[in-house]
């Protein structure tokens, strides 16, 4: 199942780059003007993202840089414990949200210390793998647009983040 | 909400630094973050350029459309604020796909490109989100992948007996965030509207 699926990985893009242009010529469409006339936002999107991202990364920046991180984590700690989750794994839960980059670093660290194949190993890849970093997301895709003002976004983006550590914990416990 | 939240990780951040006794890092964090972002949107460059280019010969060849078409159902009750044959629904589609098949560098653009088509419906509020927005984002930050490729290649790297063993444990646990983050879409639209 798992190398069925990665075949399909590995083939979609190029696959879709081979049907896309070829679908575009047989309807006719004067396919290099069609490609240079869509691809000329790029530029603008790209850079128009640069101030929203700034303003989130120099704030997850000094949050994680002056352990103020850490001790957030360590508040977590006592009622993380009462559930049987290890402490271990508590950074990468407050970081994940916030900072892809970061949270990897920290499940590659515990993967290296623990082992892939102990508790902590599973949860931490389970954990990595099912959560996406809810802020960066937010801020490119809102940023792209120039939207300020976020509503719910953010209470639903947490209420998931917050669901699918539960349910990493609660699948572990169970499966390993 | 947005507003809370960045002020007080910087404030927060800054007291904690201060009373351990260690400010110095703040400056240089608050740059780093800065560096990192400036890097990062323009290494999109490239990809979104790409890719932008793609979706505009997918679009003339209709081939989005027929996307949108075949899930319909689905997308009306996810977005029902959206026109059925908009080239968002099409974006959209485009945009999850990439994230289940873990393609992250695809899923990306194909994300800004949905935003691009959704704020073209948000005409009255420019800045601010529509709710078919936050139900995108809701969505996308939730969204099922069926290959975590990062993390199987670590679990690879340090000598895992089994290294896609977390494919289902990973499923499973993006599957109930998913569900929740819908739920939850759904009742905050509800709340929010009377605001």
């Amino acid at each position: 199942m798992y190398e069925i699926i990665n075949q399909i990985s590995r083939w979609a893009i190029p696959v879709m780059l081979l049907v896309i242009p070829l679908a575009a010529f047989i309807k006719r469409v004067p396919v290099f003007e069609t490609f240079v006339e869509g691809a000329e936002a790029g530029f603008a999107t790209a850079v128009k993202t640069i101030p929203y991202l700034t303003a989130m990364l120099v704030a997850v920046s000094i949050f994680r840089a002056s352990g103020a991180m850490e001790l957030v984590a360590s508040w977590l700690a006592p009622a993380l414990n009462l559930l049987g989750v290890p402490a271990d794994i508590i950074p990468h839960a407050v970081m994940r949200p916030l900072s892809g980059g970061a949270a990897l670093g920290i499940a590659t660290e515990l993967i290296k210390t623990h082992g892939p194949d102990s508790f902590i190993g599973r949860l931490v890849s389970t954990m990595q793998g099912s959560s996406d970093t809810t802020f960066y997301v937010l801020t490119l895709y809102f940023g792209s647009v120039g939207i300020k003002k976020y509503r719910y976004a953010i209470i639903s983006g947490l209420t998931a983040d917050f669901t699918t550590l539960v349910a990493s914990i609660v699948i572990c416990k169970v499966m390993f | 909400m947005v507003n809370y939240v960045w002020l007080g990780m910087i404030v927060f951040g800054i007291i904690v630094a201060g009373v351990q006794g260690h400010i110095e890092v703040v400056t240089r964090a608050a740059l780093d973050g800065a560096q990192v972002a400036v890097k990062t949107s323009l290494s999109l460059i490239a990809i979104i350029t790409f890719w932008l280019g793609i979706m505009k010969l997918a679009e003339a060849a209709g081939l989005v459309q027929a996307l949108a078409r075949l899930v319909r159902p689905v997308m009306r009750f996810l977005f029902p604020g959206v026109p059925k044959d908009h080239p968002a629904m099409g974006a959209i589609v485009m945009n999850l796909s990439a994230n289940i098949l873990g393609l992250g560098n695809a899923a990306t653009p194909m994300g800004l490109i949905a935003m691009q088509e959704l704020q073209k419906l948000n005409r009255h509020r420019p800045d601010t989100a529509s709710e078919a927005m936050c139900t995108f984002l809701a969505l996308n930050t939730g969204c099922i992948t069926l290959i975590p490729t990062t993390i199987i290649g670590i679990r690879l790297l340090y000598g895992s007996q089994d290294p896609t063993e977390i494919v289902g444990t990973t499923v499973f646990a993006t599957f109930c965030g998913m569900t929740v983050a819908i739920i939850a879409d759904r009742i905050l639209r509800g709340i929010y509207k009377y605001r």
